[in-house]
């Protein structure tokens, strides 16, 4: 059958290239990741003020981050602005805006989520026992908090390697571009590579979101918060 | 912003905007049979189905659509297996979907509790009377707002489509860019292209779920 | 009462949870027409004991019969079982997604294949019985718990049960919404339903039982008639559980 063809994926640095491709995916994603969660918390925060101008604004950023398709903004971002601002963002750089601002909603959005769902007593407890309310804050609040944002954390990251994969499409060098350029390489020599390499891309996939997302669900078990589970 | 380029090309927007809800429409039917499947065969605790369907969603759940659609559209044809790239986009969104589906009816069930069940049978109804007229109504209606939202959430990942050469909305986009140099008129026919699919459906998810919570179902 | 028919008998069942004995060895027989009214602590095994009658729970070992059949038996289809058994729930448990009427006629319908219009006319002369005919088209929500309580009940006696268990019915209720529930047991015992009814309420126990028995850790410590159980219990448990609903001595 095509036993030949698997073959691809072994000779020469093949694999290598694919996991560094693979890496630069992982790599935008934490990076966003990271950034989001830091914006995030800020943004949480915010949105329980009780400015009306603030939720309005903060309302509309969260609405057009949950429409718009992520690849539709990095086209914004990586076409529409280097036109705009004359600009040249590279790939990567777009991506990496593009994810922290996608990121930094949804945690926004979970952490706002957390904050409210404490009961109010607990605030009031911690003012009965005469603590002032930034030590309510920190003591009180923020560990429970915590406790319900990392699964949910980590449930994110898993989306947002998934989700970067889209860079492709804007020209970054990611697995599935290193994919194509095996198969291309490798046209006469191996003519069905192709199937073999979008299948272990698949899998390579697989084996990194995997691990991550059964972490985050033993964690969400631990840590049994009764609630939503998204 | 030359309003002249757009009312030429609002057309082609338009189509491929038909396409992308067309493959869309098919993807979410295909997803929600598949979803309800997996459901009840886990439900039911069905022996080697039950296996599979959970090994499915594993799959689905942690492995990009585009990935997918590579797979599909230029993978498989080495093996002989050529499928058209309409075809590709639909069993990719289906396999997509199938597991987020399954997910929102899973938690729709469980919302159901147990006494219901039982009186039910206690009233002499059959195992699968129950099903049919007590449970699956109730869980059908929890479900609801986890379905709007999977909803949402597919046809934002139609936006790949044109990885496999669909004349998508995208492709529109890119190719009104790449032609034309006409960046900005093309990005904000794009936006609202999207807005215009996307904000009904989740207007009407944001109500619908404000409803379902005031009809509090419960005694 | 001319002659007493056997209706229900339960022998040494024994009922289990994990390694949590439940039910030990009980053995019980409830005649045609009686109202048994089971009595006793929280975790006695009181609704464990209602739901092992009507198979809702599987039991260990022992035998039930209803009218002489051994229900218990291997094969034997509880859906049809269930058509002569009718069972109240604490918390009504009505179909939120139906409206009043369509709750009672399901079962008719769906199990006992009734004519609809049969099915309904019965219905309403139920709902009439207990005062709820306006209510026919309201969904549950809309309903008081006691309300729910007797359209449950109306539901259950549609199917024309041989006997009918109550599972602390008005446990959940608002004491206003309590007596309208009782009021609509008692006619029913008038009526000569076979009940079997696990409750608090010892003062209805008392009006409504013609036997009661005092159920405490899974065995029948005490069984007599309401007066005598009532007045002067014979056992040091009965006694102390009676207690506390006595407020005898003054502060």
């Amino acid at each position: 059958m095509q036993d030949l063809g698997i073959r691809v994926l072994f000779i020469g640095n093949n694999m290598q290239r694919l996991l560094l491709g693979l890496w630069e995916t992982v790599q935008i994603s934490l990076i966003a990741v990271i950034l989001s969660i830091f914006l995030g918390i800020i943004l949480g925060m915010a949105m329980t003020v009780k400015n009306p101008a603030l939720r309005a604004v903060t309302k509309v950023y969260l609405e057009v981050m949950r429409i718009m398709p992520q690849l539709v903004m990095l086209f914004i971002v990586f076409f529409g602005l280097t036109k705009a601002f004359g600009i040249n963002l590279s790939g990567r750089v777009s991506a990496v805006i593009v994810f922290t601002l996608w990121g930094t909603a949804e945690m926004g959005d979970l952490v706002r989520g957390a904050l409210i769902s404490i009961p109010p007593h607990q605030y009031e407890s911690g003012a009965a026992l005469a603590m002032t309310k930034l030590q309510v804050y920190i003591y009180v609040v923020i560990p429970q908090t915590v406790r319900r944002l990392i699964p949910l954390a980590i449930n994110l990251t898993t989306r947002m390697i998934k989700t970067t994969t889209l860079v492709v499409l804007i020209g970054v060098v990611e697995v599935l571009k290193v994919g194509q350029q095996i198969i291309e390489a490798n046209r006469y020599t191996y003519p069905s590579a192709a199937f073999w390499i979008y299948a272990a891309i698949f899998a390579l996939y697989f084996l990194v979101c995997w691990p991550i997302s059964l972490v985050a669900r033993r964690l969400e078990r631990k840590w049994q918060f009764g609630g939503d589970a998204k | 912003m030359d309003f002249g380029f757009i009312t030429t090309h609002t057309s082609a927007y338009i189509k491929a905007a038909g396409l992308t809800l067309r493959l869309g429409l098919w993807g979410i039917l295909l997803s929600l049979i598949i979803g309800l499947f997996c459901c009840m065969v886990s439900y039911y605790k069905v022996p080697v189905l039950r296996r599979i369907c959970a090994v499915y969603i594993e799959l689905s759940r942690n492995t990009p659509l585009l990935v997918q659609l590579f797979f599909l559209y230029f993978g498989l044809p080495k093996l002989g297996v050529v499928i058209s790239a309409e075809v590709c986009a639909i069993i990719g969104l289906s396999f997509l979907g199938g597991s987020y589906m399954a997910e929102a009816f899973r938690s729709g069930l469980d919302s159901v509790e147990r006494v219901q069940l039982e009186s039910g049978l206690s009233l002499g109804l059959t195992s699968a009377q129950v099903m049919y007229f007590v449970t699956l109504p109730q869980a059908l209606s929890s479900s609801i707002p986890a379905l709007v939202a999977n909803v949402i959430f597919l046809i934002k990942e139609t936006s790949v489509f044109s990885a496999v050469a669909l004349a998508d909305l995208m492709f529109v986009a890119k190719d009104l860019i790449g032609m034309h140099y006409k960046t900005n008129e093309a990005l904000v026919m794009l936006v609202v292209a999207y807005a215009i699919i996307l904000l009904p459906i989740s207007i009407a998810a944001a109500l619908l779920e404000r409803r379902v919570r005031r009809a509090g179902f419960g005694n | 009462m001319s002659e007493t028919v056997k209706l229900l008998e339960l022998q040494n069942i024994e009922k289990s949870f994990g390694d949590l004995e439940v039910l030990k060895s009980l053995s019980l027989d409830v005649n045609k027409g009686e109202v048994l009214v089971v009595i006793g602590p929280s975790g006695c095994g009181k609704s464990t004991l209602l739901r092992c009658i009507n198979g809702l729970e599987p039991i260990q070992s022992g035998k039930i019969k209803l009218d002489g059949e051994e229900i218990t038996a291997p094969g034997i289809k509880w859906s049809k079982v269930r058509q002569k058994i009718g069972m109240v729930f604490q918390s009504y448990e009505l179909f939120p997604h139906k409206t009043v009427l369509d709750n009672i006629i399901l079962s008719p319908l769906k199990v006992q294949k009734r004519n609809k219009a049969d099915a309904v006319k019965d219905a309403l002369a139920l709902l009439d019985r207990v005062g709820l005919l306006d209510k026919k088209d309201a969904y549950p929500r809309q309903l008081s718990g006691g309300q729910k309580q007797r359209v449950a009940i109306i539901r259950s006696l549609i199917m024309e049960p041989e006997i009918m268990l109550f599972d602390e019915v008005t446990a959940a209720l608002d004491p206003e919404t309590v007596r309208e529930v009782l009021d609509v047991m008692l006619e029913l015992a008038r009526s000569g339903m076979t009940m079997i009814i696990v409750t608090h309420e010892m003062q209805f126990a008392r009006a409504v039982a013609d036997r009661v028995i005092f159920l405490d850790e899974g065995e029948i410590v005490e069984e007599a008639e309401p007066e005598a159980f009532f007045e002067k219990p014979k056992s040091d448990r009965a006694s102390r559980f009676l207690n506390i609903f006595n407020f005898n001595e003054k502060k």
